[in-house]
Protein backbone atom coordinates (compact mmCIF):
# COMPACT_ATOMS: atom_id res chain seq x y z
CA UNK A 1 0.00 0.00 0.00
CA UNK A 2 1.62 3.39 -1.32
CA UNK A 3 0.95 6.77 0.32
CA UNK A 4 2.89 9.79 -0.74
CA UNK A 5 5.37 11.37 1.17
CA UNK A 6 4.16 14.87 2.81
CA UNK A 7 6.69 18.16 2.38
CA UNK A 8 5.95 19.65 5.67
CA UNK A 9 3.95 18.54 8.72
CA UNK A 10 3.38 15.13 10.60
CA UNK A 11 3.54 11.13 10.66
CA UNK A 12 2.41 9.47 13.63
CA UNK A 13 3.75 5.85 13.26
CA UNK A 14 3.12 2.51 15.43
CA UNK A 15 -0.76 4.08 16.56
CA UNK A 16 -2.25 0.80 18.55
CA UNK A 17 -4.11 -0.91 15.07
CA UNK A 18 -7.81 0.36 14.83
CA UNK A 19 -7.12 3.45 16.96
CA UNK A 20 -5.68 5.90 13.66
CA UNK A 21 -9.28 7.29 13.38
CA UNK A 22 -9.65 8.36 16.50
CA UNK A 23 -6.52 10.41 16.74
CA UNK A 24 -7.59 11.70 13.67
CA UNK A 25 -11.28 12.43 15.52
CA UNK A 26 -9.03 13.58 18.96
CA UNK A 27 -7.10 15.90 16.87
CA UNK A 28 -9.87 18.18 15.46
CA UNK A 29 -9.54 16.69 11.89
CA UNK A 30 -12.45 15.87 10.31
CA UNK A 31 -14.48 17.07 6.86
CA UNK A 32 -13.46 20.61 6.82
CA UNK A 33 -9.54 20.14 7.24
CA UNK A 34 -8.40 21.70 4.20
CA UNK A 35 -4.91 19.53 3.96
CA UNK A 36 -3.83 16.31 2.44
CA UNK A 37 -4.31 13.59 5.39
CA UNK A 38 -3.94 10.02 5.10
CA UNK A 39 -4.87 7.18 7.39
CA UNK A 40 -3.32 3.77 6.78
CA UNK A 41 -4.92 0.77 9.25
CA UNK A 42 -3.82 -2.66 10.51
CA UNK A 43 -0.91 -2.52 8.08
CA UNK A 44 2.50 -4.73 9.52
CA UNK A 45 5.22 -3.39 11.33
CA UNK A 46 8.84 -4.85 10.85
CA UNK A 47 7.96 -6.56 14.35
CA UNK A 48 5.30 -8.10 12.34
CA UNK A 49 2.61 -6.48 14.53
CA UNK A 50 -0.18 -4.56 13.05
CA UNK A 51 -0.37 -0.64 13.35
CA UNK A 52 -1.78 2.07 12.32
CA UNK A 53 -0.54 5.04 10.72
CA UNK A 54 -1.20 8.49 10.30
CA UNK A 55 -0.01 11.70 7.60
CA UNK A 56 -1.03 14.91 8.15
CA UNK A 57 -0.25 17.44 5.91
CA UNK A 58 0.62 21.07 7.33
CA UNK A 59 -0.07 20.46 11.02
CA UNK A 60 3.04 20.09 14.08
CA UNK A 61 1.76 18.83 17.22
CA UNK A 62 2.30 20.57 20.13
CA UNK A 63 2.26 19.20 23.64
CA UNK A 64 -1.23 19.00 24.09
CA UNK A 65 -1.76 16.92 20.84
CA UNK A 66 0.99 15.00 21.72
CA UNK A 67 -0.65 14.14 24.93
CA UNK A 68 -3.87 13.17 23.35
CA UNK A 69 -1.74 10.91 20.91
CA UNK A 70 0.03 9.29 23.69
CA UNK A 71 -3.29 8.44 25.81
CA UNK A 72 -4.95 6.47 23.19
CA UNK A 73 -2.00 4.86 21.97
CA UNK A 74 1.35 5.02 24.03
CA UNK A 75 3.57 3.34 22.19
CA UNK A 76 3.46 6.04 19.27
CA UNK A 77 5.83 7.58 17.22
CA UNK A 78 5.48 10.99 15.94
CA UNK A 79 8.07 12.10 12.90
CA UNK A 80 8.00 15.93 12.37
CA UNK A 81 8.32 16.67 8.56
CA UNK A 82 10.10 19.60 6.99
CA UNK A 83 11.04 19.67 3.26
CA UNK A 84 10.17 16.20 2.74
CA UNK A 85 12.82 15.29 5.45
CA UNK A 86 12.43 13.78 9.66
CA UNK A 87 13.15 17.05 11.56
CA UNK A 88 12.39 15.30 14.72
CA UNK A 89 11.47 11.63 15.83
CA UNK A 90 9.73 11.31 19.43
CA UNK A 91 8.51 8.47 20.81
CA UNK A 92 5.41 9.65 23.39
CA UNK A 93 5.25 9.41 26.32
CA UNK A 94 2.18 9.38 29.33
CA UNK A 95 2.65 12.49 31.00
CA UNK A 96 3.05 12.74 34.58
CA UNK A 97 -0.02 14.74 35.10
CA UNK A 98 -2.64 16.18 33.18
CA UNK A 99 -4.13 19.43 33.84
CA UNK A 100 -6.88 21.05 32.31
CA UNK A 101 -6.90 18.05 30.10
CA UNK A 102 -9.08 15.02 29.83
CA UNK A 103 -12.69 14.42 31.40
CA UNK A 104 -13.72 11.99 33.94
CA UNK A 105 -15.43 9.24 33.26
CA UNK A 106 -16.75 8.63 36.82
CA UNK A 107 -20.51 9.99 36.16
CA UNK A 108 -21.03 10.81 39.94
CA UNK A 109 -17.26 12.75 40.13
CA UNK A 110 -18.23 16.41 40.82
CA UNK A 111 -16.60 17.49 37.48
CA UNK A 112 -19.17 16.31 35.26
CA UNK A 113 -21.64 18.08 36.90
CA UNK A 114 -19.59 21.94 37.63
CA UNK A 115 -16.65 23.27 36.17
CA UNK A 116 -13.65 22.51 37.80
CA UNK A 117 -9.77 22.46 36.76
CA UNK A 118 -9.29 18.77 35.76
CA UNK A 119 -6.18 17.29 37.45
CA UNK A 120 -5.19 13.74 36.89
CA UNK A 121 -1.95 12.69 38.51
CA UNK A 122 -0.26 9.14 36.57
CA UNK A 123 0.07 6.19 38.86
CA UNK A 124 1.75 3.44 37.30
CA UNK A 125 0.02 3.05 33.84
CA UNK A 126 -3.16 5.16 35.04
CA UNK A 127 -4.33 7.88 36.05
CA UNK A 128 -6.13 9.08 39.29
CA UNK A 129 -8.72 12.12 39.54
CA UNK A 130 -7.84 14.97 41.97
CA UNK A 131 -11.71 14.92 42.74
CA UNK A 132 -13.43 11.74 42.95
CA UNK A 133 -9.63 9.91 43.37
CA UNK A 134 -10.60 6.84 41.13
CA UNK A 135 -8.02 5.38 38.77
CA UNK A 136 -8.71 4.98 34.72
CA UNK A 137 -6.92 3.86 31.78
CA UNK A 138 -5.45 6.74 29.81
CA UNK A 139 -7.57 6.02 27.25
CA UNK A 140 -10.99 6.15 28.97
CA UNK A 141 -10.01 9.86 29.75
CA UNK A 142 -10.85 11.71 26.50
CA UNK B 1 -6.12 23.77 56.34
CA UNK B 2 -8.88 21.62 55.03
CA UNK B 3 -9.57 17.25 55.92
CA UNK B 4 -10.83 15.96 52.81
CA UNK B 5 -9.32 12.54 52.65
CA UNK B 6 -7.18 9.78 54.09
CA UNK B 7 -5.43 9.29 51.02
CA UNK B 8 -3.75 13.36 52.27
CA UNK B 9 -2.78 12.60 55.51
CA UNK B 10 0.75 10.79 56.71
CA UNK B 11 0.85 8.82 59.55
CA UNK B 12 2.53 11.96 61.75
CA UNK B 13 -1.09 13.89 60.85
CA UNK B 14 -2.98 10.71 61.96
CA UNK B 15 -1.18 10.17 65.20
CA UNK B 16 -1.81 14.28 65.79
CA UNK B 17 -5.33 13.85 65.59
CA UNK B 18 -5.49 10.43 67.33
CA UNK B 19 -3.34 12.56 70.11
CA UNK B 20 -5.74 15.77 70.07
CA UNK B 21 -9.05 13.43 70.17
CA UNK B 22 -7.55 12.17 73.37
CA UNK B 23 -6.99 15.56 74.85
CA UNK B 24 -10.45 16.59 73.80
CA UNK B 25 -11.78 13.84 75.80
CA UNK B 26 -9.80 14.12 78.69
CA UNK B 27 -10.27 18.27 79.14
CA UNK B 28 -14.53 17.14 78.10
CA UNK B 29 -14.63 14.47 81.81
CA UNK B 30 -12.41 17.51 83.55
CA UNK B 31 -14.62 20.00 82.17
CA UNK B 32 -12.08 22.02 81.23
CA UNK B 33 -12.40 22.17 77.07
CA UNK B 34 -10.54 25.92 75.83
CA UNK B 35 -13.61 27.65 74.22
CA UNK B 36 -13.01 28.94 70.68
CA UNK B 37 -14.68 31.93 69.08
CA UNK B 38 -16.52 31.34 66.01
CA UNK B 39 -19.24 29.88 63.88
CA UNK B 40 -19.62 26.66 62.00
CA UNK B 41 -21.74 25.49 59.22
CA UNK B 42 -23.21 22.03 58.51
CA UNK B 43 -23.65 22.15 54.53
CA UNK B 44 -25.03 18.34 53.95
CA UNK B 45 -27.23 17.79 51.17
CA UNK B 46 -27.64 14.37 52.16
CA UNK B 47 -29.18 13.25 55.37
CA UNK B 48 -27.10 12.15 58.47
CA UNK B 49 -27.64 11.49 61.70
CA UNK B 50 -24.47 10.57 63.07
CA UNK B 51 -22.02 12.38 61.58
CA UNK B 52 -24.01 15.83 61.26
CA UNK B 53 -25.27 15.74 65.15
CA UNK B 54 -22.01 14.91 66.56
CA UNK B 55 -20.59 17.59 64.28
CA UNK B 56 -22.90 20.13 65.22
CA UNK B 57 -22.64 18.54 69.26
CA UNK B 58 -18.52 18.86 69.23
CA UNK B 59 -18.64 22.61 68.16
CA UNK B 60 -20.89 23.47 70.60
CA UNK B 61 -18.97 21.83 73.29
CA UNK B 62 -15.95 24.09 71.87
CA UNK B 63 -18.10 26.95 72.23
CA UNK B 64 -18.21 27.24 68.51
CA UNK B 65 -22.20 28.68 66.93
CA UNK B 66 -23.65 26.28 64.82
CA UNK B 67 -25.47 27.53 61.52
CA UNK B 68 -27.29 24.34 59.96
CA UNK B 69 -28.09 24.45 56.25
CA UNK B 70 -31.36 22.43 54.89
CA UNK B 71 -31.16 21.15 51.25
CA UNK B 72 -35.02 21.35 50.63
CA UNK B 73 -35.63 24.89 52.10
CA UNK B 74 -32.40 26.41 50.10
CA UNK B 75 -31.76 28.01 47.16
CA UNK B 76 -30.70 24.75 45.35
CA UNK B 77 -34.61 24.68 44.66
CA UNK B 78 -34.20 27.48 42.53
CA UNK B 79 -30.98 25.82 40.48
CA UNK B 80 -28.01 27.61 42.88
CA UNK B 81 -24.81 25.31 42.06
CA UNK B 82 -23.55 23.66 45.03
CA UNK B 83 -19.72 25.58 44.25
CA UNK B 84 -22.38 28.83 44.71
CA UNK B 85 -23.73 27.78 47.80
CA UNK B 86 -20.58 26.43 49.16
CA UNK B 87 -18.92 30.40 48.20
CA UNK B 88 -22.19 31.46 50.18
CA UNK B 89 -22.34 29.69 53.21
CA UNK B 90 -17.83 30.21 53.79
CA UNK B 91 -19.12 33.89 54.11
CA UNK B 92 -21.60 33.13 57.05
CA UNK B 93 -19.04 30.98 58.97
CA UNK B 94 -15.11 30.17 59.96
CA UNK B 95 -15.51 26.25 58.79
CA UNK B 96 -17.86 24.56 56.59
CA UNK B 97 -18.50 20.75 56.99
CA UNK B 98 -19.73 19.52 53.80
CA UNK B 99 -21.68 16.12 52.82
CA UNK B 100 -22.33 15.51 49.20
CA UNK B 101 -23.29 12.64 47.00
CA UNK B 102 -21.20 13.70 44.16
CA UNK B 103 -18.07 12.56 44.50
CA UNK B 104 -15.17 15.14 45.02
CA UNK B 105 -17.65 17.34 45.88
CA UNK B 106 -15.67 18.34 49.37
CA UNK B 107 -12.39 18.67 47.15
CA UNK B 108 -14.54 21.26 45.21
CA UNK B 109 -15.66 22.90 47.94
CA UNK B 110 -12.38 23.49 49.78
CA UNK B 111 -10.95 25.14 46.77
CA UNK B 112 -13.65 27.96 46.16
CA UNK B 113 -13.94 28.24 50.31
CA UNK B 114 -11.54 30.88 51.60
CA UNK B 115 -12.34 29.26 55.48
CA UNK B 116 -11.51 25.31 56.01
CA UNK B 117 -13.57 22.51 54.92
CA UNK B 118 -14.20 19.38 56.15
CA UNK B 119 -15.74 16.83 54.67
CA UNK B 120 -18.55 14.80 56.19
CA UNK B 121 -18.71 12.74 53.28
CA UNK B 122 -18.38 12.69 49.29
CA UNK B 123 -21.03 10.04 48.10
CA UNK B 124 -18.53 6.37 47.84
CA UNK B 125 -15.27 8.26 47.65
CA UNK B 126 -14.14 9.30 51.57
CA UNK B 127 -15.47 10.23 55.02
CA UNK B 128 -12.08 10.64 56.66
CA UNK B 129 -13.79 11.85 60.16
CA UNK B 130 -14.81 8.03 60.23
CA UNK B 131 -12.12 6.81 59.71
CA UNK B 132 -10.32 8.94 61.94
CA UNK B 133 -12.62 8.23 64.89
CA UNK B 134 -12.78 4.85 63.92
CA UNK B 135 -8.87 4.13 64.49
CA UNK B 136 -9.31 6.23 67.34
CA UNK B 137 -11.68 3.66 69.27
CA UNK B 138 -8.96 0.75 68.12
CA UNK B 139 -6.51 2.76 70.14
CA UNK B 140 -8.52 3.60 72.77
CA UNK B 141 -9.94 -0.27 73.22
CA UNK B 142 -6.66 -1.85 72.15
CA UNK B 143 -3.88 0.75 73.56
CA UNK B 144 -2.40 0.92 70.25
CA UNK B 145 -3.69 -0.30 66.71
CA UNK B 146 -0.49 -2.00 65.30
CA UNK B 147 -0.80 -5.78 65.95
CA UNK B 148 -4.52 -6.09 66.36
CA UNK B 149 -6.12 -8.92 64.08
CA UNK B 150 -9.22 -6.74 62.49
CA UNK B 151 -11.58 -8.52 60.36
CA UNK B 152 -13.70 -6.34 58.00
CA UNK B 153 -16.82 -8.08 57.42
CA UNK B 154 -19.15 -7.02 54.68
CA UNK B 155 -20.21 -5.34 51.99
CA UNK B 156 -16.31 -4.25 50.98
CA UNK B 157 -17.04 -3.31 47.87
CA UNK B 158 -19.47 0.21 48.25
CA UNK B 159 -18.85 0.87 51.88
CA UNK B 160 -16.96 3.87 51.78
CA UNK B 161 -15.75 3.59 55.22
CA UNK B 162 -14.34 -0.30 54.65
CA UNK B 163 -11.83 0.92 52.06
CA UNK B 164 -10.28 4.15 54.27
CA UNK B 165 -10.53 1.99 57.08
CA UNK B 166 -8.46 -0.91 55.69
CA UNK B 167 -5.65 1.96 54.31
CA UNK B 168 -5.46 3.11 57.72
CA UNK B 169 -5.29 0.24 59.42
CA UNK B 170 -2.81 -0.80 57.10
CA UNK B 171 -1.08 2.22 57.53
CA UNK B 172 -0.43 1.23 61.20
CA UNK B 173 0.13 -1.67 61.08
CA UNK B 174 -2.60 -4.04 61.94
CA UNK B 175 -3.41 -7.40 60.52
CA UNK B 176 -6.03 -7.09 58.40
CA UNK B 177 -8.31 -9.93 57.32
CA UNK B 178 -10.96 -9.28 54.47
CA UNK B 179 -14.55 -11.10 54.96
CA UNK B 180 -17.27 -10.75 52.12
CA UNK B 181 -19.82 -12.06 49.96
CA UNK B 182 -18.85 -12.91 45.97
CA UNK B 183 -18.82 -10.13 44.14
CA UNK B 184 -19.01 -7.67 47.25
CA UNK B 185 -15.28 -8.08 47.94
CA UNK B 186 -13.08 -4.81 48.30
CA UNK B 187 -11.45 -3.41 44.89
CA UNK B 188 -7.92 -4.79 43.86
CA UNK B 189 -6.69 -1.76 43.25
CA UNK B 190 -6.85 -0.60 46.97
CA UNK B 191 -5.79 -4.08 47.88
CA UNK B 192 -2.75 -3.19 45.39
CA UNK B 193 -2.66 -0.09 46.29
CA UNK B 194 -2.17 -0.83 50.37
CA UNK B 195 0.30 -3.65 49.71
CA UNK B 196 2.25 -1.10 47.43
CA UNK B 197 2.62 1.67 49.71
CA UNK B 198 2.90 -0.25 53.13
CA UNK B 199 4.73 -3.16 51.70
CA UNK B 200 5.29 -4.95 55.17
CA UNK B 201 0.93 -4.73 55.72
CA UNK B 202 -0.60 -8.02 56.27
CA UNK B 203 -4.11 -7.83 54.07
CA UNK B 204 -5.81 -10.94 52.97
CA UNK B 205 -9.19 -12.68 52.45
CA UNK B 206 -10.92 -14.86 54.69
CA UNK B 207 -13.67 -17.22 53.04
CA UNK B 208 -15.31 -17.49 56.38
CA UNK B 209 -16.27 -15.74 59.24
CA UNK B 210 -13.93 -16.86 61.77
CA UNK B 211 -13.15 -14.67 64.54
CA UNK B 212 -11.38 -17.19 66.66
CA UNK B 213 -7.80 -14.98 66.51
CA UNK B 214 -9.58 -11.79 65.98
CA UNK B 215 -9.18 -8.77 67.63
CA UNK B 216 -11.55 -6.97 66.36
CA UNK B 217 -14.44 -7.48 63.80
CA UNK B 218 -15.99 -4.41 62.04
CA UNK B 219 -19.23 -5.34 60.60
CA UNK B 220 -21.09 -3.03 57.85
CA UNK B 221 -24.49 -3.91 56.31
CA UNK B 222 -25.09 -5.83 53.25
CA UNK B 223 -27.51 -4.36 50.94
CA UNK B 224 -30.23 -6.33 49.34
CA UNK B 225 -30.31 -4.26 46.52
CA UNK B 226 -26.86 -5.64 45.05
CA UNK B 227 -28.17 -8.76 44.35
CA UNK B 228 -30.09 -9.75 41.77
CA UNK B 229 -31.56 -13.34 43.18
CA UNK B 230 -33.45 -12.40 46.44
CA UNK B 231 -33.41 -15.16 47.08
CA UNK B 232 -29.25 -15.52 47.28
CA UNK B 233 -29.58 -11.76 49.11
CA UNK B 234 -31.28 -13.85 51.89
CA UNK B 235 -28.88 -16.44 52.16
CA UNK B 236 -25.92 -14.28 52.04
CA UNK B 237 -27.53 -11.55 54.55
CA UNK B 238 -27.98 -14.31 56.67
CA UNK B 239 -24.36 -15.90 55.77
CA UNK B 240 -22.80 -12.37 56.96
CA UNK B 241 -25.34 -11.68 60.55
CA UNK B 242 -23.31 -12.00 63.38
CA UNK B 243 -25.04 -14.44 65.18
CA UNK B 244 -24.22 -15.17 68.78
CA UNK B 245 -22.53 -18.44 67.64
CA UNK B 246 -19.77 -16.64 65.83
CA UNK B 247 -18.76 -14.99 69.28
CA UNK B 248 -18.16 -18.50 70.46
CA UNK B 249 -14.47 -18.99 71.71
CA UNK B 250 -13.08 -15.27 70.93
CA UNK B 251 -10.72 -13.55 72.56
CA UNK B 252 -11.30 -12.55 76.01
CA UNK B 253 -11.27 -9.08 74.72
CA UNK B 254 -12.22 -9.26 71.08
CA UNK B 255 -14.76 -5.95 70.59
CA UNK B 256 -17.24 -5.51 67.83
CA UNK B 257 -17.10 -2.36 66.16
CA UNK B 258 -19.85 -0.72 63.18
CA UNK B 259 -20.03 2.74 61.40
CA UNK B 260 -24.00 2.47 62.05
CA UNK B 261 -26.54 2.54 61.28
CA UNK B 262 -26.72 -1.39 61.70
CA UNK B 263 -30.41 -2.96 60.44
CA UNK B 264 -29.84 -6.64 60.75
CA UNK B 265 -26.31 -7.77 60.23
CA UNK B 266 -25.86 -7.16 63.99
CA UNK B 267 -28.74 -9.16 66.23
CA UNK B 268 -30.20 -6.68 68.92
CA UNK B 269 -28.92 -9.49 71.88
CA UNK B 270 -25.46 -8.57 70.67
CA UNK B 271 -25.86 -4.98 71.74
CA UNK B 272 -25.24 -6.70 75.43
CA UNK B 273 -22.48 -7.97 75.23
CA UNK B 274 -19.46 -7.09 76.29
CA UNK B 275 -18.18 -7.44 73.12
CA UNK B 276 -20.37 -4.86 71.23
CA UNK B 277 -18.20 -1.25 71.38
CA UNK B 278 -20.06 0.14 68.10
CA UNK B 279 -22.55 2.86 70.55
CA UNK B 280 -19.24 4.27 72.28
CA UNK B 281 -17.45 3.97 68.80
CA UNK B 282 -19.77 6.78 67.48
CA UNK B 283 -19.80 8.62 70.80
CA UNK B 284 -15.80 8.66 70.08
CA UNK B 285 -16.88 11.02 67.02
CA UNK B 286 -17.55 13.61 69.75
CA UNK B 287 -13.46 14.28 70.90
CA UNK B 288 -12.14 13.22 67.69
CA UNK B 289 -14.54 15.89 65.36
CA UNK B 290 -13.25 18.64 68.03
CA UNK B 291 -10.27 18.30 67.75
CA UNK B 292 -10.36 18.56 64.21
CA UNK B 293 -12.46 21.28 64.24
CA UNK B 294 -9.93 22.92 66.50
CA UNK B 295 -7.26 22.07 64.29
CA UNK B 296 -8.30 23.55 61.24
CA UNK B 297 -9.48 26.33 63.01
CA UNK B 298 -6.27 26.90 64.83
CA UNK B 299 -3.72 25.12 63.23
Amino acid sequence: MQVDIIENGTVIDHIKAGMGSRVLELLGIDKDFDNRVALVMRVISKRREKKDIVKIEGMFLDEEKINVVSLVSPNATINLIKNGKVAEKRKVELPTKLENFGKCPNPICITNHEYSKMLFTKEGERYRCKYCERLFEPSELI
Amino acid sequence: MDVISIRDMSKENIEDYLSLAEKMEKDLQNNSVKKIDGIISTLFFEPSTRTKLSFQSAAERLGLKVVDFIASLSSLKKGESFSDTVRMVDGYSDVIVVRHKLEGSARRAAEVAENPVINGGDGGNQHPTQTLLDLYTIKKLKGKIAGNEVHLVGDLKHARTMRSLAYGLAMFGAAVKLVAPKGLEMDLEMVEQIKKNFPSAKIEYLQNIDFSNADIAYVCRIQEERFADKYEAMSVKKKFRINPEYLTGVKDNFAIMHPLPKIDEIPPEIDDTKYARYFEQARNGIPMRMGLIKKVLEG
